[in-house]
């Protein structure tokens, strides 16, 4: 395979200089193309090396084994493939030496297509539960023109993970897309989700990580024309010594497109770290970008350690909207106010105002059994600290 | 029949770690249940640092003075306990809460104000009624309290927590600012059913007299200066009225 530069795009130098992007929307599949990382590049310098059991340096063996079930209604197609598949690796490259290492690594592929204008009466439901070890994966979810579908990705088990998820939103459809990373406490799991927009495309990306002593995850969206919207939300509960990154990248490299993500941590407990970059570059000659992205961190403890980035570059004059913040703090002392003014008790104040932090982006999610399995996992995490 | 009164009250706005401006400088006023007072004032005299000082904002703090219900000092109470003494503040910018959602918000208040959870069936229907008379649909109990909801849609949820929790008096900070006539209309209803009751003390906060239309005040103060100024009749709206709070900034300067 031909592995595309990884080094940024050359060019000239002087007048006339074309502005090229800092972040990172080059990549490879071919894990030679990455150094091993020494935790200085700015792309690792959050994440704990010696934490990725091996994953990083190619001394990880794929060893692991997944136990895979999917449920999925009519409309939708299930499949198997191999290494040669011609859909794989279509809709984006990796990013980094570790998702790198997953594509170079894989042996086997899960594909899921939802045809063609299908409108899916039930979620499809990708149920994942690893059984230890390290392995690769690779995952495509294809949703053709104009189908609607929800499906979600919900991942349990102990062990060592990396791979992609490709995600395809075909012409006028549109999908939600739900990853749950609520593995074992040892594990670890380096993902990336590449999505790419047909026209008009609408795409609700929700991540919910409860779990892992590690989760590195990083979702790109990336636009083929104009019309379309993503909306990237995402909840993190670190508790502990966990380790939970996620760093977005949205590139509105087509004009009249529109993107929002938001992600809430919740943190707690002796060196509980949350990650969270956001990126977004808005293309050169691109015109009608609507962009905002938003990141909270809600700090139950103070032995915690946040690390915010939003990094907004515009390469264009003409933009619609685009603008960041973060905030990163206590719980908020007004809100306790409002509650308490109307005679509730302090502590009941603020079960309901840590709970309703939550609920907020949990009330999101298109399914029922699922929102409340989530509400009772962050209840019981949040027992842990009460 | 309660008495409620201020007795020299004095209270700092917090501003950053070490500022801090002395907003109220000796507020004296007793107001006996089934009164409606109107405090009314040119802006930045105060008279909206008076209700939340005596709620127990955060950012603010008093420095000297009581505050009594009954002649227990609240000063000494937290702000739960505050309100669970029969002390309601209507805010001027009600806090949005996400994800609480208003019914459950409601039912936890409810609770604690009255000492006693109310029995599911009977608490809903009071709702459904207390919200009905307040033009407020239904749907808005799901919603996160005060989430998104409008200007108007915020200040018919402070009266629907009013008219439930039955305070034994209900300081209501610029309820009437940014409502259109029919909006008015039926939160001064609101107000009038909860005073019905004759047991409920009313501060009524207002730039304008035009609320006063609707809930018929028995004495007028005028706040100047972070203290009341002058007091006198439902007359004294309307000379206010008429003259404006010139006299008074500048006497308060």
């Amino acid at each position: 395979m031909t592995g595309p530069s990884i080094e940024p795009k050359a060019h000239s130098h002087g007048l006339g200089e074309i502005p090229f992007s800092k972040l990172a929307t080059h990549g490879s599949f071919d894990v030679n193309d990455f150094p091993v990382p020494n935790g200085r590049e700015e792309e690792w310098r959050f994440t704990p090396l010696r934490r990725l059991k091996g994953l990083h340096d190619g001394s990880a063996q794929a060893d692991g084994t997944d136990k895979l079930d999917v449920d999925a209604p009519e409309g939708v197609t299930v499949e198997t493939v191999g290494r040669d598949d011609a859909r794989l690796g279509t809709a984006g490259r990796p990013a980094d030496r570790v998702t790198a290492q997953a594509y170079t690594s894989f042996e086997e592929a899960t594909v899921v297509t939802v045809a063609q204008g299908a409108v899916l009466d039930r979620p499809v439901r990708i149920t994942r539960q690893a059984q230890g070890g390290t392995r690769f994966d690779q995952y495509v979810i294809d949703v053709k023109p104009l189908a609607e579908a929800v499906v979600v990705l919900e991942q349990t088990g102990g062990g060592v993970r990396a791979g992609s998820v490709d995600v395809h939103v075909g012409e006028g459809a549109r999908l939600t897309l739900v990853s749950l990373q609520d593995w074992d406490r040892d594990a670890v799991d380096v993902t990336q989700h590449n999505a790419q927009m047909s026209k008009d495309a609408t795409l609700k990306s929700i991540v919910v990580t409860l779990g892992g002593d590690l989760v590195r995850l990083s979702p790109k969206v990336a636009y083929k024309d104009g019309g379309a919207n993503a909306e990237l939300h995402g909840l993190y509960f670190t508790g502990d010594g966990q380790h939970h990154e996620h760093r977005s990248l949205v590139d509105h490299n087509k004009s009249h497109t529109r993107s929002r993500v938001e992600y809430k941590g919740a943190l707690s407990g002796k060196g509980a770290h949350g990650v969270w970059i956001g990126d977004v570059i808005i293309g050169e000659g691109t015109t009608g970008t609507d962009s905002y992205e938003h990141n909270r961190n809600l700090q139950l403890t103070d032995d915690t350690r946040v690390d915010s980035v939003p990094n907004l570059e515009i390469f264009t004059g003409e933009v619609e909207g685009a603008g960041h913040a973060a905030a990163s703090g206590r719980l908020d002392d007004i809100h306790l106010f409002y509650l308490r003014s109307r005679g509730i008790p302090e502590d009941e104040a603020r079960r309901l105002v840590i709970r309703g932090y939550f609920l907020e982006l949990i009330n999101r999610i298109p399914v029922e059994d699922l929102r409340e399995a989530i509400m009772a996992k962050v209840e019981r995490k949040l027992a842990e600290h009460e | 029949m309660t008495k409620f009164e201020i007795r020299g009250l004095r209270a700092d706005v917090l501003i950053g770690e070490d500022e801090r401006q002395e907003i109220l400088k000796g507020v004296d006023l007793t107001i006996n249940s089934g009164e409606t007072h109107a405090i009314m004032g040119p802006n930045g005299s105060g008279k909206s640092t008076l209700a939340y000082a005596i709620a127990g904002h955060p950012r603010y703090e008093i420095t000297e003075g009581e505050v009594l219900v009954d002649g227990e000092n609240i000063l000494d109470l937290s702000v739960d306990e505050r309100a669970r003494a029969g002390v309601f503040l209507a805010m001027q910018y009600p806090v949005e809460v996400p994800g609480v959602s208003m019914s459950n918000f409601l039912r936890s208040s409810v609770t604690a104000v009255r000492g006693e959870a109310p029995k599911l069936r009977q608490f809903s229907k009071e709702l459904q009624g207390v919200m009905k008379d307040l033009s407020i649909e239904p749907s808005f109990a799901a919603r996160g309290v005060n989430e998104g909801f409008s200007g108007g849609e915020k200040k018919r949820h402070e009266i629907l927590q009013l008219e439930l929790l039955k305070p034994k008096v209900a300081i209501l900070d610029e309820t009437d600012s940014g409502l259109d006539v029919d909006a008015l209309k039926v939160v001064s209803d609101g107000v009038n059913r909860a005073k019905e009751s004759g047991e409920m003390g009313i501060m009524l906060i207002t730039h304008y007299t035009r609320i006063l239309n609707y809930v018929k005040p028995d004495f007028v103060h005028v706040f100047a200066g972070g203290r009341v100024a002058e007091s006198g009749g439902p007359e004294l709206a309307d000379t206010l009225e008429a003259e404006g709070y010139e006299r008074f900034v500048k006497a308060g300067a």
